[in-house]
């Protein structure tokens, strides 16, 4: 590229133009200092730190946490255009043109980001110190999910893809060894493996991304290359589109790289409530708000993006529905509402927000989820067949009143989080126009009726009808320090989606990065009637099969969608049978050519050697005076071959 | 006599000798079969010297003697040596030495 600064002529719109951090910001390399230390003291600590280990995990959570706080109220203190900060801690790859530097980015994405971490990470610790309290390896988990909240902090903060790489990667890895936690169980260890191989497919698709990003525009940095971006071709920004989509497919669990987050419950249930519901799963989402003006330039890669979101959203849904594994359903519910991100932010500057929106309403009310559903199997001896629940609102009120919170912030039932964050989402589907915004909306509002279906029936399931635990079972409510943070949660998942959407609050404040236009209608809209009506028919569906009628304790056969979702509507056959099978039949091949073929040629020629070496070898008789004779007849040749030349 | 006469008994002498090497068993004979054959050439060398009626011939009759003298040396070390461990002069018995 001859030209950045033809790029900007060309298109200096979305240029992203940072002050140097001042005051309290200038100490936001501690958000990554506090964890990163507890991760080092904890696991390099060894057994000598299995007293403290959790409190000092805790206690970095929280210390990053406040730091985070303490950058946030410092930042609004700013007017809107100055709100982004750069904070450069040292240059990492300096070498002559190719210039990475390690800086952390403050801007309103990056601090909802962070105030997300590292809030709902310090309350998922603290409720881990009463879920993980029997286990022996707790102060391990803690090191782990420290170093979870570091490249967390890292991929969300970094000013540069380099960087964000290095958290990619990071995150990546702390959910591989949170996944396989209890490596001794074989399911857990093969979950863990998925999901690291899935998510490296997508990482070589981000990878690729940077690669091009650099080989195009000379830069890696987020003002390079935004800076640089107007200036690409069609073709570029298309391709970096879709490789950044491919990353994001990875690691949020979208199609086709979603078969590795419904394995990952193996997963301790603080793992499945931190990693896989609130916070890196929707990675991919920052991924692709992040790289808004690249997404802004390539409508062919947006609209991928929105498909699919909308796929996915339908697809998790319908896996959602036919899980008796609380926790499976719930990571169906995770896919399908990451799918709800994915397709707002595949609309362009008019969903960049309503993602993140959603995005932050899910980290709440999911989580919220997930620790319910924790502190039940806590309760109930490690069961988490809901065919085997029943009638625990009565025996764990606090847990069924949280668990209901969220519960309808997801179905978005007015006021709670969803009707704020999910609906808007819908709309701005709808609002793309033509065939292609009727079929995106169109999804969004059935997944809408889908999710009432499942999340209803999870909630009968469990909560509502004759007991029907194991002998074994007597399920009782878990103690205060797993109780508060639900506590904490369900308040987030009543009041974080009003108080985010009200008076356009969040999208005025991402407005300075993504740019997306405020809201003119009010909430109450027709089409959020509508959406509403369909959740009231989910749930009534649910309510007439699982709730009117007794739950037989083993699984029906079903009908065939039925069996279709719950074998994940086989994407796991799909892969095996395009990805993994004739994966197997070329290493068989390379095998066979490597036996035959080339080994067999080196052998062939070794064996002839040695053959004829063998044979030869026979000539050495020892007779001394057979050799004189050979010697006389070489002698007699060679002097006869000598007369026969000179003749 | 003409010098063509010495070649001719250089000939039969070496004949001599190559067949003594090939045919007889016994480790000191082949030894002196062996001088007859350098004596032949000796012998040769010479008759070729005076023939050309230069010096080049006689000169390397000596080398080839002292050449010979030392092989003798050596080589009746070795068969005293064998001769002592394998109570044997035969060269078929010290084949050792193979495959």
């Amino acid at each position: 590229m001859t030209g950045s600064l033809a790029a900007t002529l060309v298109r200096p719109a979305m240029a992203l133009t940072t002050l140097p951090a001042v005051g309290a910001q200038h100490a936001a390399w501690l958000l990554l200092a506090f964890p990163a230390f507890g991760a080092i003291v904890l696991l390099l600590g060894g057994k000598r730190t299995n007293a403290w280990g959790h409190l000092l995990g805790v206690a970095m959570a929280l210390g990053a946490f406040v730091v985070g706080v303490l950058a946030f109220v410092q930042m609004l203190g700013y007017p809107a255009s100055q709100r982004s900060r750069d904070l450069h801690l040292y240059s990492w790859i300096p070498v002559a043109h190719f210039q990475v530097s390690i800086g952390l980015l403050l801007d309103p994405l990056s601090i909802c980001f962070v105030l997300l971490i590292t809030g709902v990470g310090s309350l998922i610790h603290i409720y881990a110190i009463g879920y993980m309290s029997h286990d022996p390896e707790r102060r391990r988990f803690f090191g782990y999910l420290n170093l979870f909240i570091t490249a967390m902090l890292l991929l969300v903060l970094s000013d540069n893809y380099v960087g964000l790489y290095a958290g990619w990667e990071g995150v990546g890895l702390a959910s591989y060894l949170l996944i396989g936690f209890w490596q001794y169980k074989p399911s857990a260890a093969v979950a863990a493996k998925k999901a690291f191989i899935a998510n490296r497919v997508g990482d070589v698709g981000l990878s690729l991304a940077i690669m091009a990003m650099f080989a195009t525009f000379g830069s890696v940095s987020f003002t390079g290359v935004f800076g640089a971006v107007g200036g690409a071709s069609h073709g570029v920004t298309t391709a970096i589109g879709l490789l950044l989509l491919l990353g994001a497919t990875g690691k949020s669990a979208q199609l086709p790289l979603q078969s590795w987050l419904l394995d990952a419950m193996e997963g301790p249930t603080p793992v499945s409530a931190l990693i896989h519901a609130a916070t890196m799963v929707t990675a991919g989402v920052y991924l692709i708000v992040r790289s808004a003006p690249i997404f802004n330039l390539a409508p062919d890669a947006r609209l991928a993006v929105a498909i699919v979101g909308a796929v996915t959203l339908l697809f998790g849904a319908i896996i959602g529905c036919a899980k008796d594994d609380i926790k499976k359903a719930l990571a169906g519910s995770t896919m399908s509402q990451i799918g709800y991100m994915m397709l707002a932010a595949g609309l362009g500057p008019i969903g960049y927000a309503l993602a993140i929106a959603h995005l932050l309403a899910h980290g709440f009310f999911k989580a919220g989820l997930f620790l319910g559903a924790g502190s039940i199997k806590h309760s109930m001896n490690d069961e988490v067949d809901m065919r085997r629940f029943g009638g625990l609102a009565t025996v764990m009120k606090i847990t069924f009143v949280t668990f209901g919170f969220a519960y309808l912030a997801i179905i978005g039932i007015p006021p709670f989080s969803g009707f704020f964050t999910k609906d808007p989402i819908i709309d701005a589907a709808y609002s793309r126009g033509g065939v292609s915004g009727a079929l995106l909306g169109t999804a969004a509002l059935l997944g809408a009726g889908i999710t009432a279906f499942y999340m209803t029936r999870i909630m009968l399931m469990t909560f509502t009808g004759k007991r029907r635990w194991e002998d074994a079972a007597h399920p009782h409510e878990v103690g205060p320090v797993m109780t508060s943070p639900m506590i904490i949660l369900a308040i987030g998942s009543l009041g974080a989606g009003g108080f985010l959407m009200i008076s356009n609050r969040l999208i005025n404040f991402l407005a300075p990065v993504v740019g997306t236009p405020p809201l003119s209608h009010g909430f109450f809209t027709p089409l959020s009637f509508l959406s509403l009506a369909l959740v009231v028919v989910g749930g009534a569906l649910a309510w007439a099969m699982y709730g009117r009628r007794e739950v037989p304790v083993t699984a029906p056969h079903g009908n065939p969608i039925t069996v279709a979702a719950r074998k994940d509507l086989y994407g796991d056959a799909f892969n095996e049978s395009v990805l993994m099978r004739p994966g197997q039949w070329l290493a068989r091949l390379s095998v066979f050519f490597d036996n035959r073929g080339v080994d067999g040629l080196v052998n062939t020629l070794a064996a002839t050697l040695g053959g004829t070496s063998g044979r030869m070898r026979k000539v050495q008789t020892g007779f001394v005076r057979s050799y004189a004779l050979s010697m006389l007849v070489g002698a007699v040749l060679l002097i006869g071959a000598l007369l026969l030349v000179r003749l | 006599m003409s010098p063509a006469h010495y070649i001719a008994l250089a000939v039969i002498l070496f004949v001599i000798g190559g067949v003594g090497v090939l045919v007889r068993r016994n480790a000191l004979v082949v030894f002196m079969c062996v001088e007859l054959m350098l004596n032949a050439v000796n012998l040769a060398f010479i008759a070729f010297a005076r023939m050309h009626g230069a010096l080049d011939g006689q000169v390397i009759a000596f080398f080839v003697m002292v050449v010979a003298a030392a092989e003798v040396v050596v080589g009746l070390a070795i068969l005293t040596s064998i001769f002592r461990t394998r109570r044997s002069a035969s060269v078929d018995d010290a084949n050792l030495l193979k495959y």
